[in-house]
């Protein structure tokens, strides 16, 4: 499938073929919002996106997941509490903690929801100002070797868009030390903390690197003209979102290289 | 028909932002008389016919799993309401 670009004739990035071999599926829940971004995403980054149905008995042919942000069942309960026990999670679950890894990636809702399935530790509660809160963040890449950041490097700064309600990263003291010293703070807000998360932590993986989750929105940073440099430059560029996808992609192709 | 009562509470050691919030608007009311106020859920979960041991343990199984994330939140009660 070709995607059309947005504007003019910009296209992020010239996609390498032999990405599109790699089949990325994307979940889609009563209330997602970002499923269609999150697949634009992985099209423009070379590979294929698939539909994912939360109702689905079974995960299909698929290399990897994206379970993206929005608000599944009107964020009821907790955000993330009911979608967690959908059908297809506990085959995502499953998957995830296999000898086969898949990699899984939960951004904003999708990262809730990840926490409550406890395929990552913590949980996320509301902002520590309680509003919800939309701007372009500054993000430190702290681990680079995990399935989704391998495109960056550690230390790297990037700037993506956040916009959440209930960000708050919280676990417990030692939870938080196991996560620091095992190196799964992936992503940590830099300059400003937007919700009171603990250490700063914007994201995190599990043990084996293959599930992070991060409240940001890499998939709104995929395409020139519509990321965050193009409202107030307050750095980065309008793309820096793309490597999330990219990585697992080269990934997944791996030897072909 | 009998009912089932869950309340659930953020953890103690979890600063809760919406009581925090409550606080601050109670003393605007001229409510000056209360320092703290945290804010928790109660569930109520009717039973068709009688409550029995087996029922009530499925409720407590419930409210572990379900209506509350144990790294957030505390199951502080479970009890029968008649009608």
């Amino acid at each position: 499938m070709t995607e059309l670009p947005l504007i003019g004739e910009a296209i992020a990035v010239a996609a390498e073929p032999r990405l599109a071999g790699a089949r990325i599926g994307v979940v889609t829940f009563p209330g997602t919002l970002d499923d269609r971004d999150a697949a634009r995403a992985v099209r423009l980054a070379g590979g294929t996106a698939v539909e994912l149905w939360h109702g689905d008995a079974e995960l299909g042919d698929v290399d990897a997941v994206i379970i993206p942000g929005g608000f599944s069942y009107g964020d009821y309960l907790r955000a993330g509490a009911i979608a967690r026990f959908a059908p297809l999670m506990s085959k995502i679950i499953d998957a995830a903690n296999s000898d086969a890894k898949l990699p899984v990636l939960g951004i904003c809702n999708g990262f809730q929801i990840l926490t409550e399935s406890h395929l990552l530790p913590g949980s996320m509660i509301k902002n520590d100002h309680l509003k919800f809160l939309c701007r372009d963040q500054v993000l430190r890449v702290e681990n680079s070797n995990t399935a989704w950041t391998l495109d960056y490097e550690a230390g790297q700064e990037i700037t993506i868009p956040l916009k959440n309600q209930d960000g708050q990263y919280i676990a417990d003291e030692k939870t938080l030390d196991a996560l620091e010293a095992e190196g799964r703070v992936v992503f940590r807000y830099v300059g400003f903390n937007p919700n009171g998360s603990r250490r700063d932590i914007a994201g995190i993986s599990n043990a084996a690197g293959n599930v992070v989750g991060l409240m940001p929105h890499p998939e709104h940073a995929v395409e020139p003209g519509f990321g965050p440099e193009s409202l107030d430059g307050i750095g980065g560029s309008d793309t820096d979102g793309l490597g999330f996808f990219t990585s697992v992609l080269n990934k997944i192709v791996g030897g072909d290289k | 028909m009998p009912r089932i009562v869950v309340d659930v509470m953020p953890k103690p050691e979890i600063l809760d932002p919406q009581g925090k919030a409550i606080v601050g608007a109670l003393p605007r009311l001229g409510f000056t008389s209360f320092s703290s106020v945290r804010q928790g859920k109660r569930f109520e979960l009717t039973v068709d016919g009688e409550v029995t041991e087996e029922i009530l343990a499925q409720a407590r199984d419930a409210a572990e799993t379900l209506l509350s994330n144990p790294v957030i939140e505390d199951v502080v009660n479970v009890e029968v309401v008649e009608a």
